[in-house]
């Protein structure tokens, strides 16, 4: 038991970090119907991005977010207007998923070219001390990764709630049709949503290396995480992303010491499964049908 | 109701989220009729359509279709059954030719698959009905290059293709320019005279008026009123919902 | 439509005729290595359009049958004794079946979702494979791979391969053909151009798509079976590897997915260059980042593919000739 709970902590921490992550994929995907499939690599992007800062001009990782995600935001706007708003066919939400493949594929090469495929890590002086909770142990970044994270999504929560922006940007989720009737700028909704979509990959990712070692492949094995909580949440639900996020982190720690650690990624796709049977729209998500 | 009825819907009750778009709605289809489904806009028509052919899942109520209870209405199944609809925007297939789009409509057993698309049978049967709309002269056309009307014409055909019992009819007219309603209106006419039973959705009200009969008037998801034409019209409900009292 | 067309046939017969009779011109082994990929690239091109292209599906998990033809050769040899000369090679159409057959359940599950939820779900699948592939080791070895027993030959090594190879793109192609013929094509085009419409004409939607899935997925397993020969020795990153799956479905979009010929040619222009590429650059990295800029000029450039925009040339060409104005090659899409 003392196991499991231990497992649960673990589990919500580590989920928290691919709630913020998951969030804004399914925003993006929510505002314009694309599935960014770079937003792994734009978080081991951040990673290294964040890791370069810490080894050499020894800038503390979560101290970094400030400069790896305004940065990765101007990326994101860069893609969205060159590349994605000029897809004007007909199945520009197929050829979105295979240009940000390419991105990835681009972002991939880049990072080989430079840092090789060794594995790194953000090793802060912090990196290995914990705190004991009524006899559970909280590792300490895990912690501030968690809080960070939880800030951010409180952060994009306001942003979406109360801001004239989150406005058009829900207008858009629900209408995009009447949204544009409505005088929202579609152009600069969409420009803004990609940017802030990524901006979470950014967030996520400058803390990503503090967590786990990494390297330039490592964003399959992210994205194939992060794919199945959106699909899983209902594509476009901030808020099932961020449930399913918690939910598969504790799903995949508690398998990891009840059944064994090689088969807990595993347990990601064993709930996509039963979800499908289930529920095909994932939790909060609607019927992707057209009648 | 009546022994007659070759459709009839019973309860039938549709909430989307918290808002009741159809609501205990019952009403019947006697067997070789135009019935008409009117009301006012958002008064549930389309919805009541998607629930009969099976688009939708109900939330509650029944449907019967001639005779027998459709426990859970399935396109495919009530289609192969007699059953038939159009929609509201003519649905087509704009990558195939309209030979190709009337032979898709054909009910084919599996073991068919492997002949060629457009048999010979096929291909003459095709070319009957496109003769009687009028398109012959573009049979081997891409179907998305026809006009807007072209297409309800198209549509409307396909739907033909099985032979069914009855055609459920989705504004069969909107958005067509008066000469084509003509035609439309000769069509439903003709076919009814060989004892195809329709009911249509319809907002052209001179139309309904003409060709239908009963006439029922739907309002907020419930019938309001149900009978012959010339009684609705001077039903003061049916005034009320549609001046919006 | 007439089943087989003079032209067609000579079309067919003559590329297959030249593509047959290559290895036995040019013997250099590295130019024939870079045929076997080529062909091999090309028959999973066409096998992910038989699915992808006539249905309108983007599926991005065909790889993982790939891997999974890959694994059940080399898990059969390891096993029984492989023999010698072309013998392997002829229990690749069972190796086909079979996997075709199994797929079919995963399809079922992967087909109650649609549009963007169905290529995300497929992708699912490639990951799933590999990560059972590391995982299941009593049967692959997990890290390890799977070494397979050399079939012997008596020279010219790659030549078999390549001509196996050529075999099951032939296959492929004669499907797709055929396919795009019947009433299950008819079919299959509905299904593409408004599924629910399909649904509301008494096709049976999900029978149809299931069908062109188990051809799809048996050829790629085939294709996988002969790759997994011709490497020896198979590993879960090389065996299910996305780089696969997106180049195949980059060559189908740059040839014209949906079109007979297209992946084919697609294959045709990029394998090539991406094997010159793959040694010059093979070392560094630079290689991904060429593929990455490849894969956005096609996509942004060419999102229709070459053989639709060529086709939409001479037809207009010929529109401008004869004048007719009822009949428009316009490219609509009725949204609704």
């Amino acid at each position: 038991m003392h196991l499991v709970v231990q497992a649960c902590i673990l589990g919500v921490l580590t989920g928290g970090v691919y709630a913020l992550m998951a969030s804004g994929l399914t925003l993006v995907f929510g505002v314009m119907r694309v599935i960014n499939v770079a937003q792994g690599a734009l978080v081991i992007l951040s990673a290294y991005l964040s890791w370069a800062l810490f080894t050499h001009f020894q800038v503390d990782p979560f101290l970094s977010v400030l400069i790896v995600a305004p940065l990765i935001f101007a990326l994101g706007v860069g893609v969205q207007l060159v590349f994605i708003r000029s897809l004007r066919s007909e199945q520009a939400e197929e050829l979105s998923l295979l240009i940000t493949w390419a991105l990835a594929l681009g972002i991939e090469g880049v990072l080989g070219a430079v840092y090789e495929t060794t594995y790194r890590a953000t090793n802060t002086s912090y990196a290995n001390s914990a705190w004991t909770i009524f006899g559970y142990q909280v590792s300490v970044v895990r912690a501030y990764a968690f809080g960070l994270c939880v800030a951010v999504l409180v952060l994009l929560y306001l942003l979406l709630a109360r801001t004239r922006f989150g406005r058009s940007v829900r207008a858009t989720v629900q209408n995009p049709s009447s949204a544009l009737l409505l005088g929202v700028n579609a152009d600069r909704v969409r420009a803004l949503a990609f940017g802030i979509g990524v901006s979470t990959a950014a967030a996520a990712g400058a803390v990503y290396g503090v967590l786990y070692p990494f390297n330039p492949g490592s964003h399959y094995d992210l994205i194939s995480r992060l794919l199945s909580i959106v699909v899983l949440g209902g594509l476009g639900s901030v808020a099932g992303a961020v449930a399913a996020a918690l939910m598969m982190g504790v799903v995949e720690a508690v398998v990891a010491v009840e059944i064994s650690p090689v088969w807990s990624s595993f347990s990601y796709f064993v709930v996509l499964v039963a979800i499908l049977l289930l529920r095909p729209q994932g939790f909060f998500g609607a019927r992707e049908r057209t009648l | 109701m009546s022994s007659a009825a070759l459709l009839t819907a019973e309860g039938l009750t549709k909430r989307f989220g918290g808002v009741v778009a159809v609501e205990d709605c019952t009403f019947s289809v006697p067997t070789g009729t135009i019935t008409a489904l009117v009301g006012p806009n958002g008064s549930g028509k389309t919805t009541v359509f998607n629930l009969l052919t099976g688009y939708l899942r109900a939330d509650a109520g029944t449907v019967a279709f001639a005779g027998r209870r459709i426990r859970r209405p399935d396109p495919i199944r009530l289609y192969r059954a007699g059953l038939t609809r159009t929609f509201q925007q003519a649905r087509i297939f704009p990558d195939l030719t309209l030979v190709e789009n009337l032979v898709v409509a054909i009910q084919q057993p599996w073991r068919t698959i492997v002949c060629r698309a457009i048999g010979r049978d096929d291909r003459s049967r095709a070319f009957e009905l496109l003769e009687e709309f009028g398109l012959v002269q573009l049979a081997e056309a891409r179907a998305g290059s026809l006009s807007y009307g072209q297409k309800k014409l198209l549509e409307f055909a396909t739907v033909l293709m099985a032979e069914p019992q009855l055609v459920l009819l989705d504004e069969p007219t909107a958005g067509v320019n008066p000469v084509m309603v003509a035609a439309i209106e000769t069509r439903i006419r003709e076919l009814n005279a060989r004892g195809l039973t329709f009911l249509v959705v319809e907002h052209n009200m001179n139309l309904v008026m003409r060709l239908c009969d009963p006439v029922i008037v739907l309002d907020h998801g419930t019938k309001l009123a149900e009978g012959r034409p010339a009684d609705v019209r001077n039903d003061a409900r049916v005034l009320d919902a549609y001046l919006g009292a | 439509m007439r089943w087989i067309t003079p032209g067609g046939l000579l079309r067919g017969g003559g590329v297959f005729g030249l593509l047959a009779a290559f290895p036995f011109v040019e013997r250099t082994d590295w130019i024939v290595n870079i045929g076997v990929f080529t062909l091999m690239y090309a028959g999973l091109a066409t096998a992910w359009n038989l699915f992808s292209g006539y249905t309108g599906y983007i599926s991005l998990g065909q790889a993982a049958f790939f891997g999974i033809g890959a694994y059940a050769t080399g898990i059969t040899f390891e096993h029984i004794s492989i023999g010698s000369g072309y013998r392997p090679f002829y229990a690749l159409p069972l190796i086909g079946l079979a996997v075709g057959l199994v797929s079919v359940p995963v399809a079922w599950v992967a087909l109650r979702t649609r549009a963007m939820t169905f290529a995300i779900v497929t992708l699912m699948l490639l990951f799933i494979v590999q990560q059972l592939a590391f995982n299941l080791r009593s049967i692959t070895h997990g890290s390890q791979g799977v070494a397979v027993p050399q079939p012997t030959f008596a020279s010219n090594f790659d030549r078999p391969y390549y001509l196996a190879m050529l075999s099951v793109l032939a296959l492929a192609m004669l499907i797709c053909w055929y396919v795009r013929r019947s009433k299950l094509g008819l079919m299959l085009l509905g299904i593409r151009d408004d599924e629910e419409k399909a649904r509301g004409l008494g096709v049976r939607v999900t029978g149809a798509k299931l069908i062109a899935w188990a051809l799809s997925v048996g050829l790629t397993a085939m294709i996988g079976g002969i790759w997994g020969y011709y490497l020896f020795s198979i590993y879960p990153e090389s065996a299910v590897d996305p780089l696969v799956m997106i180049g195949a479905v980059l060559m189908a979009f740059l040839g014209g997915k949906g079109t007979l010929w297209g992946p084919m040619i697609g294959a045709f222009v990029l394998v090539p260059a991406q094997q010159w590429a793959l040694t010059s650059y093979g070392a560094t990295r630079l290689y991904l980042i060429a593929y990455a800029g490849v894969f956005v000029l096609v996509l942004l450039l060419l999102p229709r593919g070459i053989v639709p925009s060529l086709a939409d040339l001479v037809s207009r060409r010929r529109f401008r000739a004869t004048d007719r104005p009822d009949v428009r090659p316009t490219v609509e899409r009725v949204a609704s």
